[in-house]
């Protein structure tokens, strides 16, 4: 799942202040994810889950503090040195977003659109790749259809193709199964479970239980733009994201 | 190498989403064309007088149009939030920029060229004579307003009064482009035609300074 250059990379977060005007949307944000774990974040609408994975992304600026992407413990040097010092240009290009907007052309095919985000991204071998997302994806036979024509669920998963074409070391989902169906939400379970247990690292908001929410090793709950609680215990983090412990 | 790269994969993408849904070509043909036609119609100009008032008014009408075709460039972005894909994919910036100031260009000389034989029709001018030199001033007055445009596109589209910004900004910004265009497609149209070479001169020093400043400036423009 992963190419041969993969430097598994963590995320840290130290300080981190977001205002918009007098809306402090995230408050004294201090925590690291380590490369390879998959944390859930949990929160009620506002909570600032999206703004700080905007930040994650690269996005959004914060108002103070500092994003770091320290590599994992004995990866080659070198290349972590180029890879994940704090080069926000490096982490946009290694991270994989999957917003609540689809992120994707309504006037472009799905073959397109993926084809146009390859060449950008200068992936290796571009049209394979995307021939093989696609498959993944179950679109290979709705390739030539325009975004436009297709349901929440299908751009979706288009959306989702898009984020994985470079095979990402980090992985920012937004309630990644926003309009999935039942075998779209499985099939991205396991997806994520496979590019996990290959050191990707994956920070993901979450409304409630499911498949997905199961990956998680630790689970972290927003409220007002103050972290309340993180755990990486197995049931609390089903209460966390749950909100059984409210 | 990869902002050229980058840059024509985006221009293929602006040019394909455009000729799919026609928006922005369809909206500055039929005003130019009502601009001109409606005013050769109401002053019923004489030969002298197409030739004094005629270049004014058909810079005044690509301008408005261009307005008119520059609000959408980074609106489209916002509808899917396919900009900030964009900026997660792109190493360089500029390469989203550029692409625009390319296609906005590309389109607006479209316009122009095919609105220019019915310009010359209506106000009794004849272009042909000196059209290459026609081309250069609609080429460099063309991409003077997509630069300062698309830039100001960019600004605007996060701003709450989108709608009023652009044009608000825009048209103090692009008098000058507008007033050496004019003097310089007078001069060519004149009786005796001749090159007003110090309008042509500002039109390629506002280019530049402005496609630079772009260069240097671009990244801050597209941040939350």
């Amino acid at each position: 799942m992963t190419s041969p250059g993969f430097i598994p990379t963590g995320i840290r977060f130290e300080n981190i202040e977001k205002r918009y005007g007098g809306l402090a949307a995230l408050r004294r944000i201090r925590f690291e994810i380590a490369p390879g774990e998959c944390v859930a974040l949990a929160g009620r609408n506002g909570s600032g889950k999206t703004t700080l994975l905007r930040i994650a992304a690269s996005l959004v600026r914060p108002t103070s503090g500092e994003l770091t992407f320290p590599p994992a413990v004995g990866a080659n040097a070198a290349a972590a040195s180029s890879a994940v010092k704090t080069d926000p240009v490096r982490a946009k290009v290694s991270a994989g977003f999957v917003a609540h907007a689809t992120m994707v052309y309504d006037e472009l095919t799905a073959e397109e659109n993926l084809l146009l985000f390859a060449r950008l991204q200068q992936t290796p071998n571009a049209a394979a790749r995307v021939q093989k997302l696609l498959r993944e994806v179950g679109l290979l036979d709705r390739r030539d259809s325009l975004v436009r024509t297709f349901s929440r669920g299908m751009r979706q998963r288009v959306a989702i193709a898009r984020a994985l074409l470079h095979e990402p070391s980090i992985l920012l989902l937004d309630e990644p199964s926003t309009g999935l169906d039942p075998q779209g939400v499985a099939w991205l379970a396991a997806t994520l479970r496979q590019l996990r247990d290959t050191g990707c690292t994956i920070l993901m908001s979450l409304h409630g239980e499911s498949e997905i929410s199961m990956l998680a090793t630790r689970a972290i709950r927003l409220d007002a733009g103050l972290i309340v609680a993180d755990t990486r215990t197995g049931a609390e983090v089903r209460s966390i994201l749950t909100f059984a412990d409210v | 190498m990869s902002l050229l790269s980058s840059t024509t994969a985006l221009l293929g993408k602006e040019l394909r989403t455009e000729f799919r849904s026609r928006e922005l070509l369809t909206t500055t043909v039929v005003f130019i064309l009502m601009v001109i036609v409606l005013f050769s119609f109401t002053f019923d100009p004489t030969y002298n007088e197409s030739r004094r008032f005629g270049p004014g008014l058909l810079w005044l009408a690509f301008l408005f149009a261009a307005s008119l075709m520059l609000q959408p460039c980074f609106l489209r972005e916002q509808n899917n939030d396919t900009l900030s894909a964009l900026r997660l994919s792109v190493s360089d910036p500029f390469a989203i920029f550029l692409a625009k100031v390319i296609a906005n260009t590309l389109f607006l000389l479209f316009t122009e060229l095919l609105m220019l034989p019915v310009f010359a029709v209506l106000y009794n001018v004849p272009v042909l004579r000196v059209l290459p030199q026609l081309l250069l001033v609609f080429f460099l007055g063309s991409l003077g307003v997509s630069i300062a445009g698309t830039a100001l596109s960019a600004i605007s589209a996060q701003a709450r009064m989108r709608e009023l910004l652009l044009p608000l900004l825009l048209l103090p910004l692009l008098t000058p482009v507008l007033v050496s265009s004019t003097q310089v497609t007078m001069g060519l149209l004149d009786a005796s035609p001749y090159v007003e070479w110090k309008g042509i001169g500002f039109l390629v020093a506002f280019d530049v300074v402005f496609l630079t400043l772009l260069w240097l400036l671009g990244e801050y423009l597209l941040e939350e």
